[in-house]
């Protein structure tokens, strides 16, 4: 059990950080950039919203077969190749709420900056740690999408014990077994760690402020 | 410094797994039958510590599971549809294939019996009166090997399943047996996973020990395609280890503690039995 979720977590917590690295600083440029490549991306970001992690999940293993394209990595049916496709998932989710986020703070900010004649570099500093309270809320969102996903982790996970056995596909497997009582535990402790993150996400959001 | 916490724990969890000693690792394609009786967490870490190498199991039914072999996106199959096998076998894809064991199919239903098959002992026949009675069938619908038995028993019947009496539940077996029974329907079932699930099912065995209902396991060994990653070494110790006295042990053993009995019966070395 411990071990299940300690690599739920890992997974998941790696998937979003990576999922972040990406997609805060596309929504940055989507709000504060001039080219006109940022509305092909905001586009990505609003119909990846509506990704299946079963669509992303088969794309990934079809890649990553040993019979596919990518076989000779020898990646499918580890970590890695369930990272990547939550990544893919989480990406459009994190970023387009974080262009809602900057969005809202950078209605009057910014002006109201300028008018004071504060440089720019310091401004977008001010601007960052303005909105990095609700930046958290939107990559805590990632988060629970990731933990929460079994389509995709069944497909490129495989469910092997040990190795790629997360919360959501270790309780499938128990519903599948007819252990009801293990896929309760299962789901008890994903909504515990749902809880300790929202949790953590309050505490630290009330400090920023 | 969280960031750095977390990436050296997955770098931890990644390096962890001793691929690089023995090759990739082995990957085992089998049923669902096997992981829902709980046969392969025996068995499977039995074989890593004996012969060192890495297993991953991808549980799905004989029919993926074969076509997983034909691709070589597999080294190594445990499956239960021998006339299927044959065909794949036929075709050049398999390096051996040797008989491991077998347990039996069962036909399951509700206590009451609604079609009154209970006794029958020919497999088809009671299909026909389950037929005759409209009562519900769930039907794995998944090519699995239960699911390749079922439509051939629907053939010997002389009956095209098809109506609103038979579900398809395009599940696996522990799945299927929950399904069929909070619909108070018979299905066909291995004898393994519903005695390791009868505990939280509310069906009783109609018919069993029907000649027509023996449940057969072969292990295959798959023919890599070249120049594609793949582990035959470990395919084939995987397939000698099942069938080896310690591997037959297991099988035989299997089950006695926690259901009161095995649920199979060893094949590959008749004098251990």
């Amino acid at each position: 059990m411990a071990a299940i979720a300690a690599l739920s977590i890992a997974v998941s917590v790696t998937a979003t950080l990576v999922a972040a690295l990406f997609a805060i600083p596309g929504a940055f440029w989507i709000v504060h950039g001039r080219s006109t490549g940022r509305v092909l991306l905001l586009g990505f970001f609003n119909v990846g919203l509506g990704f299946p992690p079963v669509a992303v999940g088969l794309l990934i293993a079809f890649f990553f077969w040993r019979s596919g394209p990518l076989g000779w990595f020898d990646l499918l049916y580890t970590p890695g190749t369930m990272i990547l496709a939550q990544v893919i998932v989480i990406i459009p989710l994190v970023g387009s709420l974080a262009v809602i986020a900057l969005r809202t703070v950078d209605a009057t900010l910014p002006h109201q900056l300028a008018a004071l004649g504060v440089p720019t570099a310091t401004r977008r500093r001010l601007l960052l740690r303005e909105a990095a309270p609700v930046l958290a809320a939107c990559v805590v969102a990632g988060f629970g999408r990731a933990i929460a996903e079994v389509g995709a982790a069944q497909m490129t996970g495989g469910n092997i014990e040990g190795q790629t056995r997360v919360l959501t596909t270790a309780t499938m497997l128990a519903v599948g077994k007819g252990e009801f009582g293990q896929a309760f535990a299962y789901v008890a402790v994903l909504l515990g760690i749902m809880a300790v993150i929202a949790g953590g996400t309050l505490v630290l959001q009330a400090r920023w402020r | 410094m969280k960031t750095l916490a977390v990436c050296s724990l997955l770098w931890a969890l990644l390096s962890a797994a001793p691929s690089a000693a023995a090759g990739p690792s082995v990957i085992l394609a089998t049923t669902t039958s096997t992981q829902d009786t709980g046969l392969l967490d025996d068995l499977v870490p039995a074989f890593e510590r004996t012969s060192g190498f890495q297993v991953k199991t991808i549980a799905v039914g004989t029919g993926a599971a074969l076509a997983m072999g034909e691709k070589g996106d597999a080294d190594v199959l445990l499956v239960h549809a021998p006339s299927a096998e044959e065909v794949y076998m036929s075709r050049g894809r398999g390096l051996s294939r040797q008989l491991v064991m077998h347990n039996a199919f069962m036909i399951v239903g509700p206590p009451s019996d609604p079609a009154k098959v209970k006794g029958i002992g020919i497999a088809a026949d009671a299909f026909k009166r389950i037929v005759a009675a409209g009562s519900p069938f769930v039907s794995r619908a998944d090519d699995s090997g239960t699911n390749i038995k079922e439509l051939a028993l629907w053939k010997d019947a002389g009956v095209t399943p098809a109506g609103s009496w038979y579900i398809k539940s395009g599940s696996g077996m522990g799945d299927t047996l929950h399904i069929a029974s909070q619909k108070a329907a018979y299905t066909l079932t291995d004898d393994g996973t519903y005695l390791a699930q009868r505990s939280t099912l509310s069906l009783l065995p109609v018919v069993e020990g029907a000649r027509d209902l023996l449940n057969i396991y072969h292990v295959i060994v798959v023919k890599p395609i070249a120049g594609r990653v793949g582990n035959l070494a470990g395919g084939q110790a995987f397939a000698a280890y099942v069938v080896s006295r310690a591997g037959q042990q297991l099988i035989a053993s299997f089950g006695k503690e926690k259901f009161g009995r095995a649920l199979f019966t060893p094949d590959a070395m008749p004098a251990s039995r």
